[in-house]
């Protein structure tokens, strides 16, 4: 699941004019790049920034949820939750494969993460404190980060697309399992109602903000539009999710924690208040409730597990030496 | 297994709830592991098989509850138990440890649980026999993938090796139970439901060994075996694992998840 | 690749006997057993496949890119290799 608006790549690029031109004819007619094709450094660069930045969301993301697995209420539950966070795990894994077609590989990405060079969406950083949280990230953060996903499968280079269409075909069951969560609670006893309420009041903001700054604050959207990587504005993602989220939150009962949301006849769409930017930025750099943490978990798991792949590469080295030994009896 | 002596109905219901205990704790126990793995494959291959543990758990408990006929569920009997209600085995609940010690776990579970399901398939029990078939062909991934990993691990680096015969160590006394027979086991055999544990420790030994030899790991008898947990006498961790596990059932009770 | 860094390998899947394998993604494994293991574990957890090969990626070779023209544009003009080249009249029937 889970990207988020592109932060600080840098976009320019220093090929001639024509090459540009004819790079830009090809995305203009709809073909797909692939790895080995000519391109600019810009969008190489572009593409890596944010592959990366999806592919370390889905790792963290796979934290706050996880952090519920032992203590799901059902078996029912338990199973579907450690389907789920599995899922993140592995969309994880074919985002890192796509973004190592452009040249940069797997472990120089993790360690660009655990060094806290890397972004990765700001929501998970933010602490899950109840059950109902799983419900409100299934059914906001997944609804969200489906709304960004499903035009990523259009995206111009063909191997993030094609992992974007696996990930968009698995991830049907999640943002379902969250709504699921959210009214089983919604239609449950008063404390559990609250429960519901309490996550929706918290998790609504961060919600909004994983689409990114504003188009007007965003610096490298427009590249990113032309290069055909984004197909839709940031704001244009947000207001579809505001539009398809506030009917469903009503339809629980709940109240969405914004008093100047409501719908506008005019425009065809919600209204709603202003996004906290402070609050915003100052997660992304490292301030939320988690951040801290979040990467604390990442690199332990990194770090504790260096003995292990270590292991794996000399045990691969030993079976090759003993094979070719065995060839060479042989002949 | 023998012919087709009668089993009662409580001593069913044990046989049962042991083995889903079993399958419910292992797979609590290696869920735990998952978003902090040494690498990302294996952050899915953990998943896979603690939802194999977890199906089959669940399998197990719904029989149970039928069989018990007092209209509890599933849930009731995995979520609502005393500590000393729990019948799992102390290998199972053993903690994690680092990763030589989960896969070593994983594999003598697993390598206990393919004969014990190969011979279940058989069951006169149609249930047991239903359940049987489908998971010895998951336990044999899991024997695989463990297996491997053992091997791996053991004729990997010198830490590698190192951790893995602390691993062997930490486990082996535990490992007597799994095989130990008593009045429930007894029964259960003479109704041809479920085989004899100790019967198991050939085709056990089978699966170890080669796995072991080429390893280059050697099997160690402990001075002293554990038991208890079929008699609902676990470890200090079981505790800890079962406030994780019923803490919303307990915090909320009656409510509907 | 660095020292040190597990090696890439491509994963293709036989979604079911009767049709030819198809590349569906990559994994990191040490040698061919864990690559495999780890193809399984990853690419057929809904019951994608019946068969599954691994190759290791570094074993690829691919044509190149700039070459596209020459190796492919070739082709375009030898239409005759195709059956709505040809005129059979309609009577005759499908051939």
């Amino acid at each position: 699941m889970y990207s988020q608006g592109l932060i600080g790549a840098k976009t320019e690029t220093n090929e001639d004019e024509a090459f540009l031109a004819a790079f830009q004819a090809r995305i203009d007619a709809e073909e797909k790049i692939e790895p080995n094709d000519p391109m600019p450094e810009g969008y190489r660069r572009t593409l890596i920034r944010q592959i990366g930045q999806h592919a370390h969301s889905e790792i963290v993301g796979m934290l706050p949820e996880g952090n519920w697995i032992t203590r799901a209420p059902s078996l029912r539950r338990k199973a579907a939750l450690l389907a789920k966070v599995q899922d993140e795990g592995g969309h994880g894994l074919y985002l890192y494969s796509a973004a190592e077609t452009l040249g940069v590989s797997r472990e120089q990405m993790t360690e660009e993460l655990l060094a806290g060079k890397a972004k990765y969406s700001s929501i998970f950083n933010y602490p899950t404190l109840t059950w109902a949280d799983i419900g409100a990230i299934g059914w906001l953060v997944d609804g969200a980060a489906i709304m960004n996903q499903i035009p990523l499968c259009r995206c111009s280079y063909g191997p993030y697309a094609r992992a974007m269409i696996r990930v968009c075909k698995e991830e049907s069951f999640h943002q379902r399992q969250g709504y699921e969560i959210m009214m089983t609670l919604a239609q449950g006893t008063p404390g559990q109602k609250e429960m519901a309420q309490d996550a929706l009041n918290r998790w609504w903001w961060p919600s909004l903000m994983m689409f990114g700054p504003h188009d007007s604050d965003s610096q490298h959207g427009d590249q990113s539009m032309r290069w055909k990587i984004k197909r839709f504005t940031n704001d244009e993602l947000r207001q579809k999710f505001v539009d398809a989220t506030v009917p469903q939150g009503e339809y629980l009962g709940l109240t969405f924690p914004d008093p100047e949301l409501k719908w506008n006849d005019e425009r065809g769409a919600y209204d709603f208040g202003a996004i906290d930017w402070d609050e915003f930025w100052r997660v992304v750099k490292g301030g939320g409730p988690m951040n801290r943490e979040r990467l604390a978990a990442r690199r332990k798991a990194w770090d504790d597990g260096a003995w292990v792949r270590e292991a794996a590469l000399a045990h691969a080295e030993k079976r090759r030496a003993r094979r070719e030994a065995t060839k060479l009896a042989a002949e | 297994m023998g012919a087709a002596a009668t089993i009662d109905r409580d001593t069913l219901l044990t046989l049962l709830l042991r083995l889903a205990d079993d399958h419910l704790v292992l797979g609590h126990r290696l869920s735990e592991w998952c978003g902090h793995a040494p690498m990302l494959e294996e952050d899915l291959a953990m998943p896979n098989m603690a939802l194999d543990l977890i199906g089959q758990a669940r399998a197990l408990y719904t029989y149970a509850a039928d069989v018990e006929g007092k209209g509890r569920t599933e849930d009731d009997l995995a979520y609502l138990r005393l500590e000393r209600e729990y019948l799992n085995c102390l290998l199972v609940e053993r903690p994690n440890g680092d990763f030589a010690q989960t896969m070593l776990r994983q594999l003598y579970f697993a390598a206990f649980m393919e004969p014990f399901w190969k011979a279940a398939a058989s069951s006169t029990d149609a249930t047991v026999a239903g359940i049987a078939a489908k998971a010895v062909k998951e336990v044999a991934y899991h024997i695989r993938h463990a297996g491997e990993w053992v091997v791996r691990l053991g004729d990997g680096t010198e830490e590698s090796r190192r951790r893995m015969e602390d691993a062997i160590e930490e486990l082996a006394p535990y490992l007597d139970e799994i095989f130990e027979d008593d009045p429930v086991t007894v029964q259960a055999s003479a109704a041809g439901i479920a085989p004899q544990p100790s019967s198991l420790r050939p085709a056990f030994d089978r699966i170890i060994g080669p796995i072991f030899a080429e390893a280059g790991l050697t099997f160690i008898t402990p001075p002293y075996s554990q038991r208890g947990g079929r008699k609902g006498m676990h470890g200090e961790a079981m505790g800890f694992l079962l406030a994780d596990l019923q803490h919303i059932q307990r915090t909320y009770p009656g409510a509907t998840w | 690749m660095a020292k040190n860094e597990i090696p890439l390998w491509e994963v293709f899947i036989r979604p079911r006997n009767g049709l030819a394998h198809k590349h569906c993604g990559s994994v990191h494994a040490a040698d061919e057993v864990m690559a495999l293991q780890a193809a399984r574990d990853v690419y057929t957890r809904r019951g994608e496949g019946v068969s599954i090969w691994v190759v290791p990626s570094a074993a690829i070779v691919a044509s190149d890119p700039l070459q596209k023209e020459e190796n492919f544009e070739p082709t375009a003009s030898k239409i005759y290799r195709h059956p709505t080249f040809y005129t059979v009249p309609d009577e005759v029937g499908h051939m």
